[in-house]
C-alpha cells in the first residue's frame, strides 16, 4: 500500500496519518479512546462501523460539529475534536 | 455540470461500478454518485491504493477490484464522489428525481432509471456492553486496514460467526495485528444443518477451500479458538477492559483492550424502502431484502436494485448483477432492444450462476444464534438515542403494535443514524414479544433525508 | 365475537384518548378502537405547541374556549405526570409568531388588535414585542438581521406530543379504559337506542359512542347522523439532531423540544391524503428559519415528515351530540394537543352527563351549514 501520510491535529495534538485515512481513523490511532460523550447519558461512545451508519463518529472537524469522522478523509493540518454533549447552535 | 441523466447508478461497489461499465459502453448517458471520495465500496475500499500489493491473502481480492475500478473510470460514466443522496422521488413523467448533497449544497438530478446498489452492512446484534469505547465490527476493524495498513493491536479479540471473522483474522494476522482470540458463536446445530446444501456447495470449492486455509492459517499462528460461544459481554468503566463470554452454560472472562463482533452482513435496505419498494423476509439469512426481477427492476416503476443491498450475494455475483441491471437499463431507456440484451446477458447469467451454489450452504452455517436476539432489558438496543430492549419491551407491553408506534412512545429510531443500527434488532424483540413473523412486523417508515443534511445545505437546493 | 361496553370510543389519538381518560376518571369503563400502526394517525405527528395566539380569529368562543384549556394544562401535565411516570414536557413560557421585515410585523399588528377587540373581553392578551425584548428574553440566541419583533401571547406553551399520547394512553388504561389497537371500525348501526360497533373482530354494543376518529371521520359519520366533512391539510415539519438548550421560547414556524432537537415548519397544502414530505417545501422552510436564527444553518435535519390536519371548514373545533341518534357524539379538532386539558375536562364532563352546554354550543356543526 502506498505510504503517504499527512499531519493532523486530535484534540489539539499532532498526529500523521496515512493519506487516505479518515478522521476517525486519524482519532483512533491517535489513541483518543472516545471520541464523543452521548448527547443523552454522557456515556463516552467511540467510532463502531467505520462505515458511515452507525453515527457514533461524530465530531467536530474544522470547527464543524456533528460530522461523520468516518466519512471525512483527512486533510493536512486538520482540526479533529471530540463532540461532548449535544452539539452547541452557535 | 448536467443535472439530466438517462441512468443513474448510487454507489461504488462492484454492482454499481459494473452497471454503469455497461451501460455507458452501450452508450447510455450515465451517472454515479457514490458518498465515498474514492470508488470500490466496502469490499474494494480504498483499492488503488493498494494496486501496487503484489503478496498476500486478499492479493486476488485487490486485483479484481482494480480491474473493475479501471474499467468504471475508463467507461465514460459520469464519476460524482463524495455525492450523498437525501431523497429518492417516485418517477413522475418518465423521471425520477435524485435529491444529492456534496456537503456543501443540496442539489437535484434527474434520471430515467435509477439503480440502488448501495450495498450491506454489518447485522447489529446488540449485546451488553457493545457502547463500550473498544468495541467494535471486523468490517470496521477491516475498514482500518484497507485504509491505513495499520493491524490489529495487542488485547483484541473477535467474536461472532461468518466468513469475514476468517478473512479478516488471517488478514490482520498477516500484517503483523495482534488477536489474543476467537469467539465463534456458530451454533453447533448449524454444522449439521448445512451439510444438507454440501453438495451444491462443493461446485465452489475454491471458496470453501479458501475459506478452510484462511481458519487453518489462523489455528496454525496460535491464536486461540473457542466454539460454540452462546452469549457475550463486553465489561468495562467508560472503556472496553473484559469480555465475558458463555460456553456450553459456563461464562468465562478474559482481559481486551478490542473487542470486534461480526454477526454477518445483512442489505442495506434504507434506500430501496424509502421509495416504498416491496421487500421481503429472508428466513435464514435473517434480513430485509427487496423484491427484484432477474433483472434487478423492483416494484417501484424505474428503480432497480442490485449487489448485496438486493441479497447477499458476495463480490463476484454481485458484480455480475451489476452488469444485467446494466444491460436491463439500456433495454428499458430504448438503447438495445430486448435480443440484443439478452444476447449479453447470456454469459453473465453463466458466470453470475457459477458463484451461487455456495450460498444456501452459507446461509444456513451462518444463521445467527436465535439468543442474540433477545438481549436482557438493560442492554442498548438504539445507541443513538439510549433506549434498551427493556424500553421497547414496555412500549409493546402498552399497546405499541409494531415498529413505528414503539418508536413514537420510545424515541428508538429517532437517531441520526435513522434507525439503521436498531431497525432489525428492534423488530426482532417487537416480533417475540408478540409472536408475529417478521415480515408482519416490518421496520420504521424511512423518511427523508436519507442521511442527515444541513439546513444550510437544504436552503441552497435550487428553485 | 359479541361483547358489550359501557361506552366506546373511535379513535385513540390525542382526542380520543383524552375524552376516554376523562371518562375513565368519572367511572366510565370506555373501550377506545384505535387503528394499526401503519394508520395515519395525525396525533403521531404533531408540532407541540399548547397555543392560544391566532385561535378563533371570528369565532370568539373558540378563543375563550383555547385559553381555558390553556388555563387548565399546567395541572393537567402535572396530573398526568403523577398519575403515569411519564413527563409531557410541558411548559408554559409564552409564545412568539416572529415576524421578519415590515410588512409582516404591520400585518402581525392587525391581527393581534382585531382579535383582542373581536370580544369584550379579551382572552388572549397577547402584544407585540419589538426586537431588544427578543433580545431580553432570548440573550443566548443571535437573530437574523430581517427580524423586527414579534407577537407575544403569555398564555402560550409547548409541550412533547408523543409523550402526551404515551401518557393519555397509560392513563386512560390506567384508569379503567380498554385500548384495542387494530381494530378499525367498519360501521356503526344505531338500534333501539343503542350502538352496534362493528368491526373485523366483532361487534360492541354500547349505549354511547364517541366518534373522535379523525381522518377516519368521514367514512362513519353519516351511520350516526353527522355531517361535518372533516378535511385534510398537510403540514411538513424538518427535524434536527439533539443541541444544547439555548433557552428559546417556541414560536409557531421553530421550537426547540425538551430532547433539545429542533423543529422547524410548516406548511399548509391541499394534497389529499399525502404525507410525503417535499424538498422544495424543506427549502422554503430552511430558508425562513435560517433568516430567524442564523445559526440554525449548521444545523442537521435528522428527519422530515408531514401531518395531516383535521380541519372543519372553519378550522374550529365541532362537538356534537346527534340529533337523529342521541348517545353518539362527535368530537374533531385540530388543536387536539392545546385541547386535551380541556377535553379530559369540561368536554368530557358534558359528554358523561349526557348534555352539551351552553359553552359548547357554538361548536355544533350548524355554523358550518350556515355560511
Amino acid at each position: 500500500m502506498t505510504s503517504e501520510t499527512v499531519t493532523v491535529y486530535v484534540d489539539g495534538d499532532p498526529v500523521d496519518v496515512a493519506a487516505n485515512a479518515s478522521a476517525a481513523a486519524a482519532a483512533l490511532q491517535a489513541g483518543l479512546g472516545y471520541t464523543r460523550t452521548c448527547p443523552i447519558t454522557d456515556e463516552k461512545r467511540a467510532p463502531y462501523c467505520m462505515m458511515g451508519i452507525c453515527f457514533e463518529c461524530l465530531m467536530v472537524i474544522d470547527g464543524m460539529p456533528s460530522r461523520q469522522a468516518c466519512m471525512v478523509k483527512v486533510r493536512p493540518g486538520m482540526r479533529i475534536d471530540r463532540q461532548l454533549g449535544p452539539r452547541k447552535l452557535q | 455540470m448536467s443535472k439530466t441523466f438517462d441512468f443513474l447508478v448510487i454507489g461504488a461497489g462492484p454492482a454499481g461500478m459494473s452497471a454503469a461499465t455497461v451501460a455507458a459502453g452501450l452508450g447510455v448517458s450515465t451517472v454515479l454518485v457514490d458518498e465515498q471520495p474514492a470508488p470500490g465500496g466496502q469490499i474494494y475500499r480504498n483499492v488503488e491504493a493498494h494496486a501496487g500489493d503484489t503478496r498476500g491473502v486478499s492479493v486476488a481480492d485487490w486485483q479484481r477490484g482494480v480491474t473493475l475500478v479501471g474499467e468504471f473510470r475508463a467507461s465514460g460514466a459520469i464519476y460524482r464522489p463524495g455525492t450523498q443522496v437525501w431523497q429518492l422521488d417516485a418517477p413522475r413523467d418518465g423521471s425520477c428525481m435524485v435529491y444529492v448533497t456534496d456537503g456543501e449544497q443540496a442539489d437535484v438530478l434527474r434520471a430515467r432509471r435509477v439503480l440502488i446498489a448501495t450495498g450491506a452492512m454489518e447485522r447489529a446484534v446488540p449485546i451488553s456492553g457493545w457502547t463500550l469505547p473498544g468495541v467494535m465490527t471486523v468490517g470496521a476493524a477491516q475498514i482500518l486496514y484497507k485504509t491505513t495498513g495499520r493491524a490489529t493491536q495487542a488485547g483484541t479479540w473477535i467474536a461472532g460467526s461468518g466468513p469475514l471473522l476468517w478473512l479478516f483474522a488471517a488478514q490482520a494476522l498477516e500484517a503483523g495485528g495482534k488477536i489474543e482470540g476467537i469467539l465463534d458463536t456458530t451454533p453447533r446445530i448449524n454444522y449439521a444443518q448445512a451439510l444438507r446444501y454440501a453438495v451444491p456447495a462443493l461446485r465452489n470449492h475454491a471458496y470453501l477451500t479458501r475459506g478452510l486455509a484462511l481458519q487453518a492459517r489462523v489455528k496454525r499462528a496460535g491464536v486461540p479458538i473457542v466454539k460454540d460461544v452462546g452469549a457475550i459481554e463486553a465489561k468495562g468503566d467508560g472503556v472496553l477492559a473484559r469480555v465475558r463470554f458463555r460456553m456450553r452454560g459456563q461464562w468465562q472472562e478474559v482481559q481486551a483492550s478490542t473487542l470486534l463482533l461480526h454477526h454477518g452482513v445483512v442489505p442495506s435496505v434504507h434506500a430501496t424502502r424509502s421509495i416504498h419498494a416491496d421487500h421481503r423476509w429472508a428466513p435464514v439469512q435473517r434480513c430485509f431484502v427487496p423484491v427484484v426481477d432477474e433483472w434487478g427492476n423492483t416494484s417501484v416503476d424505474g428503480y432497480a436494485a442490485a449487489g448485496d443491498g438486493a441479497g447477499i450475494v458476495g463480490a463476484e455475483a454481485s458484480a455480475r448483477k451489476g452488469q444485467l441491471a446494466g444491460l436491463e437499463a439500456a433495454r428499458a431507456l430504448g438503447t438495445i432492444d430486448r435480443a440484443r440484451r439478452d444476447e449479453r446477458a447470456a454469459p453473465v447469467r453463466v458466470e453470475l450462476e457459477r458463484h451461487l451454489p455456495i450460498r444456501a450452504f452459507l446461509d444456513q452455517l451462518f444463521t445467527p444464534r436465535a439468543g442474540f436476539f433477545a438481549p436482557a432489558d438493560d442492554v442498548l438496543v438504539c445507541r443513538c438515542e439510549s433506549v434498551t430492549a427493556g424500553r421497547i419491551r414496555e412500549a409493546i407491553g402498552l399497546g405499541a403494535m409494531g415498529p413505528n408506534q414503539m418508536k413514537a412512545f420510545t424515541r428508538c429510531g429517532m437517531g441520526p443514524c435513522q434507525g439503521r443500527m436498531c431497525g432489525l434488532p428492534a423488530a426482532e424483540i417487537i416480533a417475540r414479544e408478540r409472536g408475529m413473523a417478521m415480515d408482519e412486523v416490518g421496520l420504521f417508515n424511512v423518511r427523508p433525508p436519507l442521511k442527515p443534511i444541513s439546513l444550510q445545505e437544504l436552503a441552497a437546493l435550487p428553485e | 365475537m359479541n361483547e358489550t361496553a359501557e361506552c366506546v370510543v373511535i379513535g385513540g389519538g390525542v382526542v380520543g384518548s383524552a375524552i376516554a381518560y376523562g371518562l375513565a376518571k368519572r367511572g366510565v369503563k370506555p373501550l377506545v378502537l384505535d387503528e394499526g400502526d401503519g394508520a395515519i394517525r395525525s396525533s403521531r405527528v404533531n408540532f407541540g405547541l399548547v397555543w392560544l395566539l391566532g385561535k378563533g380569529d371570528g369565532m370568539p368562543a373558540y378563543g375563550f374556549w383555547t385559553r381555558r384549556s390553556a388555563d387548565l394544562w399546567p395541572a393537567f401535565a402535572e396530573e398526568l405526570m403523577a398519575y403515569t411516570g411519564v413527563d409531557t414536557c410541558y411548559v408554559k413560557s409564552g409564545g412568539l409568531s416572529y415576524c421578519l421585515g415590515e410588512a409582516e410585523y404591520e400585518t402581525r399588528s392587525e391581527i393581534v388588535n382585531r382579535m383582542r377587540a373581536q370580544a369584550e373581553n379579551d382572552p388572549y392578551e397577547a402584544c407585540m414585542i419589538d426586537r431588544r425584548d427578543l433580545v431580553r428574553l432570548m440573550p443566548q440566541v443571535n437573530f437574523g438581521p430581517d427580524v423586527l419583533g414579534a407577537s407575544y401571547g403569555p398564555h402560550d406553551g409547548h409541550v412533547s406530543p408523543l409523550n402526551l399520547l404515551h401518557a393519555l394512553h397509560a392513563a386512560m388504561t390506567k384508569a379503567g379504559a380498554t385500548y384495542r389497537a387494530e381494530s378499525p371500525v367498519t360501521e356503526v348501526r344505531p338500534s333501539g337506542g343503542r350502538f352496534e360497533v362493528h368491526t373485523a373482530k366483532g361487534v360492541v354494543s354500547t349505549p354511547k359512542v364517541v366518534l373522535a376518529a379523525g381522518h377516519g371521520t368521514n367514512a362513519l359519520e353519516s351511520d350516526l347522523g353527522f355531517d361535518v366533512d372533516v378535511l385534510a391539510e398537510r403540514g411538513q415539519i424538518l427535524v434536527t439532531e439533539r443541541m444544547a438548550p439555548v433557552g428559546l421560547l417556541p414560536a409557531n414556524g421553530v421550537r426547540q423540544t425538551a430532547e433539545g432537537t429542533f423543529l422547524i415548519g410548516t406548511t399548509n397544502e391541499d394534497v389529499g391524503y399525502d404525507t410525503s414530505t417535499t424538498p422544495q417545501a424543506g427549502a422554503v422552510m430552511a430558508r425562513r428559519a435560517i433568516r430567524v436564527i442564523p445559526a440554525l444553518a449548521h444545523a442537521r435535519i435528522v428527519r422530515t415528515w408531514a401531518g395531516l390536519r383535521t380541519l372543519t371548514k372553519d378550522g374550529c373545533p365541532v362537538y356534537e351530540e346527534s340529533a337523529q341518534y342521541p348517545g353518539a357524539f362527535l368530537a374533531t379538532c385540530h388543536s387536539g394537543v392545546t385541547l386535551a386539558a380541556i377535553h379530559a375536562n369540561d368536554l368530557t364532563e358534558a359528554i358523561h352527563s349526557g348534555k352539551l352546554g351552553a359553552n359548547i354550543e357554538p361548536f355544533h356543526s350548524t355554523r358550518l351549514r350556515a355560511q
